[in-house]
């Protein structure tokens, strides 16, 4: 996809939506945005009255629109400043989209499993709703590892019986009322159960955490994943 | 702890016209070859571009280190031997 140098722009926050009590959807208007690929991101810059700026990466959650979901990190210098300050009509500076690899194509005709641990949902979001977008018929499923059931981002739409998304929930410190299932972290039984088998050779994405990102992929090598279908995006321990 | 080289992708498009982060790299270490975007990256603090150290994830060889000062930015890439870039 050969384009322009890449370049800041000006956007403007035209609507926030609380997916949790801690992270909200931020939805941007961005004049002259290119376009974007479902699992691509941006880079956001935020500049203080003394010139000092800092900048952190997001995905964007949706594939015809430039929105994000933010989740604030207490001690972030970013986030807080996104997820409780910014108001509509205000403006920051953002460039995108940017990543050609952990992408999917609605052409893609392979099977999908989609991993998400925590807010590494969003960009996987983004490839369910650009399925859905397409009118695609590949078959999905998706695994959500989430702390507690009220820290599920999109859990009205998600919830909606979707033919072909099939979606199954993981809890790591709370579960609902009469879960089977114990609250904890991701194991090899729940990624045999809940993604497509390796001989059906599906595409891969998991996003999450690093820790969690890289025992997801270890599990799905040892169940027979080809290693080169297997993509894979760590937002490290802390995003800001 | 480390990100992987998806975070590289913003950096990068500030030099380069195409995407970088699915070129397939091959390390000098190890010899094993796998995109940009699954190198484990290492910064001195999260989301600044300003200096960026890229590993191998089979060798932790530094494959790619990338820092950016206000008038220029410095590619350093002895740990890999090519990058093959699609172009389609």
């Amino acid at each position: 996809m050969p384009r322009g140098r890449l370049e800041w722009r000006i956007a403007e926050l035209i609507q926030v939506k609380d997916e949790t009590p801690t992270a909200r959807t931020l939805l941007f208007d961005v004049p002259g945005w290119p376009g974007h690929l479902a699992g691509q991101h941006v880079d956001v810059r935020l500049t203080a009255d003394d010139g000092y700026s800092t900048q952190r990466s997001y995905s964007l959650s949706a594939p015809d629109r430039v929105e994000l979901t933010v989740q604030k990190v207490a001690d972030g210098e970013v986030s807080p400043y996104l997820t409780e300050v910014l108001e509509t009509g205000d403006k920051l500076e953002l460039r995108g989209p940017v990543g050609g690899w952990f992408v999917w194509r609605p052409t893609g005709k392979a099977p999908v499993t989609l991993i998400a641990g925590g807010s590494g949902i969003v960009p996987l979001m983004a490839m369910i709703r650009a399925r859905r977008e397409a009118g695609g018929a590949t078959p999905f499923k998706l695994i959500y590892s989430a702390r507690a059931p009220d820290e599920r981002y999109y859990a009205p739409e998600l919830r909606r019986p979707e033919p072909g998304v099939d979606v199954t929930y993981l809890y790591t410190r709370a579960v609902p009322e009469g879960w089977t299932r114990p609250p904890g972290r991701i194991t090899v039984a729940d990624v045999n159960s809940g993604a497509w088998p390796a001989e059906f050779e599906p595409d891969c994405f998991v996003c999450g955490p690093t820790g969690f990102v890289e025992a997801v992929a270890d599990m799905l090598v040892a169940l027979g994943h080809d290693p080169r279908r297997i993509k894979t995006e760590r937002f490290g321990p802390t995003g800001g | 702890m480390h990100v992987d080289g998806n975070a590289l992708a913003g950096p990068l498009s500030e030099i380069f016209t195409v995407d970088m982060t699915a070129a397939q790299g091959q390390c000098a270490g190890c010899g094993q070859a796998g995109p940009v975007a699954g190198l484990h990256v290492y910064g001195d603090a999260p989301g600044h571009a300003m200096g960026m150290v890229a590993r191998c994830p089979g060798c932790d060889n530094v494959m790619l280190r990338l820092v950016r000062g206000p008038e220029a930015a410095w590619l350093d890439l002895r740990g890999t031997v090519s990058l093959r870039i699609p172009l389609g």
